[in-house]
């Protein structure tokens, strides 16, 4: 990998940045643009960064291996588990009105969490697919 | 204004589309496509959909860029000699891309307010959306909400589509790393 000071050291200052930015994107995407999937992608991008400057190793020391592996699926589950959980409060699959005391405040949980579900697959997807493709060597 | 902006655009798009077909270094047709797709991104954005703008510039500019520079670091960056004339693709591609230019002759002028996509479902999701979601981004009530099922399908593909890159590519380094392989046969 690259011994460039510079790229190095802007990098350690933008990392907490562009995680923060990727927490705003996905957490503020109900009142801006953004959501769980460009969130995701983002917060992706960072730990990519991360490998190109100071190595896969050192990448897969950060996230490693298995925890990507293990959040693609999870991600899903959570998706699917918040309409399963709208069929426990007796109402239809991904149906979120009755999650809390009033149905706006329902719709408002079962968004939040059905964006954490899409933000654990599509980051975790992303990262998987650069390790895939990076750790394959020449 | 917005007028020039988006031929401005569209000229630079031009332009960069020429660029990666002349040019035969694959490193640098990479970085052009990166390019072409924050150019794209500025076009949504003219064209007020910044959610869209935010994903093509995050995953057409950032992603696909990493992805496909990873790609050249495992193959050759200079692109091979065409083996056939390119006549019969332009052919193709002359006329296909006539068919979709004649195509865009019926579509309704850009925002106007009496077609039917700004009259039925689109006008009830924006009135709809702030009483009984409290989501102001009619974007987000929209796809995760009314169409959540929709996004439950999307997010589905991009699992199925992690799960089968992983599948065809990460056993390749079993022999090598022995541990990660047997990690990677308990996740899947």
């Amino acid at each position: 990998m690259l011994l460039d000071v510079i790229l190095r050291v802007i990098t350690k200052l933008l990392l907490p940045f562009i995680l923060v930015f990727a927490l705003y994107v996905q957490f503020h995407g109900d009142y801006g643009p953004g959501g769980g999937f460009q969130a995701g992608v983002i917060a992706a991008a960072s730990v990519i960064l991360y490998a190109m400057l100071f190595g896969l190793e050192a990448a897969r020391a950060l996230v490693p291996v298995w925890v990507v592996e293990k959040m693609i699926p999870i991600g899903v589950l959570i998706y699917a588990g918040v309409g399963v959980a709208g069929m426990f409060t007796g109402q239809a699959f991904l149906d979120y009105n009755h999650l809390a005391h009033d149905s706006v405040h329902g719709q408002e949980w079962g968004v939040f969490l059905v964006e954490v579900g899409v933000f654990v697959t599509v980051s975790s997807t992303m990262l998987g697919i650069f390790y895939a493709f990076a750790g394959r060597g020449r | 204004m917005e007028a020039a902006i988006n031929m401005g655009l569209l000229t630079l798009m031009a332009i960069v589309t020429l660029g990666i077909i002349r040019l035969r270094n694959l490193f640098a047709v990479v970085i052009l496509a990166g390019i072409y797709s924050f150019l794209m991104a500025s076009v949504m954005i003219v064209l007020d959909a910044v959610d869209v703008a935010m994903t093509e510039a995050s995953v057409g500019a950032g992603i696909s860029t990493v992805l496909m520079l990873g790609v050249l670091y495992l193959t050759k960056v200079e692109e091979a000699q065409p083996t056939h004339t390119p006549i019969l693709p332009l052919i193709v591609a002359v006329i296909v891309g006539a068919a979709l230019v004649y195509g865009t002759l019926d579509t309704p002028p850009f925002g106007q307010a009496d077609t039917v996509m700004n009259t039925y479902v689109g006008a009830d999701y924006l009135k709809r959306s702030v009483p009984e979601t409290g989501i102001p981004n009619v974007v987000t009530s929209v796809l995760a909400s009314y169409r959540g099922f929709d996004t439950l399908g999307e997010t589905t593909v991009v699992f199925a589509a992690g799960i089968g890159v992983l599948l065809l590519l990460a056993r390749a380094k079993k022999p090598k790393r022995r541990k990660q392989g047997e990690e990677g046969d308990d996740a899947s």
